[in-house]
């Protein structure tokens, strides 16, 4: 078997607490989170606020690092890399942001950058990267006329093309969505989603999203894992995980998430609670406070990620299937 | 215009100085809520919903004025009335619940002193009643021990909490309507189904007509009894939730239903969107708003705007060539 394209092995992140003194609670974004991302493979990271999800993205295109644990890229573990191959190894694994307008410099024209990454990584004359550049806008279904405007110039959704084609400048392998369509309005996110599924259609790219939105998700991902508190509570195909919850975390974001179609209003029921602090985690499963079919061990045992069945994986002593 | 009718807007058209230009960011409104339901007020960006529904408490920018229409909440002429009149309406008889409950709630006074003010002014009663007011207010949107946390801050509440606590301040003077401008668009999906809970009991027990503005078609399908669509500054179609998503007659209604990821989906589903961009509200085009992006226009479409009128079933439609009935059995 070849190896995968990304791995996260059992990573954690923790960070100082805000507003406590001196550091000394510490807040925990990621518990232990092994991901594997294959070639080609389209796989989707979904949960609330602070479950760790961005933090995860960060670490896997190194603007983070693991405090502990292992990442790997096409099986080499990134610790044994040099300078020189960590950097060619970033543009083999690119972020798409979440918010487009904060991520493009206002300051400079729409080829200017998309164009920046080539710049950077010095590839090809300044001629060829200028008509790369236009290939890219091609690529994304931006008129060759705005790459000469300003991104205010430009809407919510073509900037997000745009940081979708710059992100794609280097020929990533693996293209690392976050929220990438949540700050968009409902026609033209749906062009978005087709856009980034036609991207990887035509170049066998490999495609994390991270997205609270698990209709999104499901129109755009064969895999998912599903996170609760800096931990994969649920992993395996999409249609099989939101059909068919086993983690009764994942029942109750399927069970709150509002679908767009009124006939199935009645399914619909909200949970208990709200997610609890990363900072002081409970001892055993973080779900169990909220959880409707929690006993005692739940409290005194962490469940860790087991398998579960053909392809998929959950976090539960007592999972509903 | 029914009897139990709480906010009437008919053919409201808002002007807005830009520097020195005029743009027309509402051109005709039409909005009904009834007591005991929930009407969702939906559209994209720009389609001016936030603005038709400040201006039925009269909260629009200093730059912004009503050019024309009608506006009526819970019987009261809304443009007629007083600086006098004006308080005593945005109190007690409509509410008002923001997207960010952060930014709309006091940082240095605590949750309880915030809803109690809303009592004491309204109601005239002294500080210890609009406390007990209070807590009651904070009971019915299941804010847990009211009483104990009545002195907490904003700051040391989750957000949910927090959102409660706006909706409190806008039910505890026992308000006709509550006006609801993307309330749980800040929250979590599982804190947001809470909250949507919350308001459509609020609207049983109370009797409370409720205006909820959203952009997202998940949280209409799942609260709302009516749908009031917008685009371009304009009311395109009015009508029961379940037609809105099932049996729609306007082609921007059903091309935005078209476009929404559900849950039913697959990965082979491929979404419609709709092409091309909503209109610039300062270069308005003669005829129906939604006609450069429309899969029926016609040469007609582009020369008047369609007018708004009822069509039968509680339904009110602006369009020429609308979807047939037949279309999505």
């Amino acid at each position: 078997m070849p190896s995968p394209l990304l791995e996260l092995r059992d990573v954690t992140r923790t960070y100082r607490a805000p507003g406590t003194a001196f550091g000394r609670k510490r807040l925990h974004a990621l518990r232990g989170v092994t991901v594997t991302i294959g070639e080609g493979e389209s796989v989707a990271l979904v949960g609330e606020s602070g479950c760790g999800k961005s933090t995860l993205a960060r670490i896997a295109v190194r603007l983070e690092s693991a405090e502990t644990g292992e990442v790997l890229v096409e099986g080499t573990p990134r610790s044994e890399l040099s300078r020189s191959q960590l950097r060619a190894g970033t543009t083999e694994i690119q972020l798409v942001p979440q918010d487009a307008s904060a991520a493009l410099d206002p300051r400079m024209t729409i080829a200017a950058s998309v164009g920046e990454p080539l710049a950077i990584h010095r590839r090809g004359t300044k001629a060829e990267r200028e008509a790369r550049v236009l290939d890219l806008l091609d690529e994304v279904g931006l008129d060759r006329s705005l790459a000469v405007r300003f991104p205010h110039q430009l809407s919510g959704g073509q900037r997000q093309r745009v940081v979708i084609a710059r992100a794609l400048a280097l020929e990533p392998k693996l293209l690392i969505a976050d929220e990438p369509v949540s700050a968009l309005d409902v026609s033209v996110r749906a062009q978005v989603l087709n856009l980034l599924r036609d991207i990887r259609e035509r170049r066998s790219l490999a495609l994390l999203v991270i997205s609270h939105d698990l209709a999104v998700v499901r129109t755009i991902s064969e895999r998912i894992d599903v996170m609760y508190l800096g931990r994969i509570v649920e992993s395996g195909p999409t249609a099989a995980v939101i059909d068919q919850p086993a983690h009764p975390y994942t029942a109750a974001l399927v069970a709150a998430f509002p679908d767009p179609d009124p006939t199935t209003r009645e399914r619909r029921a909200a949970p208990e609670g709200e997610v609890p602090s990363p900072v002081d985690l409970p001892t055993g499963c973080a779900f169990a406070g909220r959880c409707p079919r929690a006993v005692d061990d739940c409290d005194a045992t962490d469940p860790q990620l087991a398998e579960h069945s053909a392809l998929r994986r959950v976090a539960c002593l007592h999972p509903l299937v | 215009m029914a009897a139990d009718t709480v906010l009437a807007i008919e053919g409201l058209a808002l002007d807005a100085r830009i520097r020195r230009a005029i743009a027309r960011p509402v051109a005709e409104a039409h909005v009904e809520v009834r007591a005991g339901e929930i009407v969702g007020l939906v559209g994209e960006s720009g389609s001016g919903k936030t603005l038709t529904a400040l201006s039925a408490l009269r909260l629009l920018p200093d730059n912004i004025e009503i050019a024309a229409g009608r506006i009526e909440v819970g019987g009261q002429d809304v443009r007629a009335l007083d600086d006098a009149g004006l308080a005593a309406l945005r109190g007690s008889v409509a509410g008002m619940v923001f997207q960010d409950p952060i930014g709309s709630l006091n940082p240095s006074m605590t949750i309880g002193r915030q809803v109690a003010e809303g009592v004491r002014i309204h109601q005239g009663v002294d500080r210890a009643a609009a406390a007990a007011r209070a807590v009651e207010a904070l009971g019915l949107v299941g804010f847990p021990h009211a009483r104990e946390r009545f002195d907490a801050y904003p700051h040391q509440l989750s957000g949910g909490l927090r959102q409660r606590v706006m909706i409190a301040m806008a039910i505890a003077n026992e308000p006709r309507l509550v006006i609801a401008d993307e309330p749980t668009t800040a929250l979590d999906v599982t804190v947001q189904a809470q909250i949507l809970e919350l308001l459509q009991s609020l609207v049983a027990e109370l009797g409370i007509g409720v205006l909820l503005i959203t952009h997202d078609l998940g949280v209409i399908a799942n609260a709302a009894d009516r749908v009031t669509v917008m685009y371009g500054g304009r009311t395109v179609e009015q009508c029961s939730t379940l037609h809105a998503f099932g049996d729609m007659r306007h082609p921007y209604t059903e091309a935005l239903v078209a476009s929404a990821p559900t849950l039913e989906g697959s990965e082979a589903t491929v979404l419609r969107g709709i092409p091309g961009a909503p209109p610039d509200p300062t270069r308005p085009e003669p005829g129906c708003p939604f006609a450069p992006r429309c899969t029926r226009v016609t040469a007609e479409c582009t020369v008047v705007p369609p007018a708004y009128e009822e069509i039968g079933e509680g339904r009110s439609l602006a369009c020429i060539h609308p979807v047939p009935a037949a279309a999505h059995a």
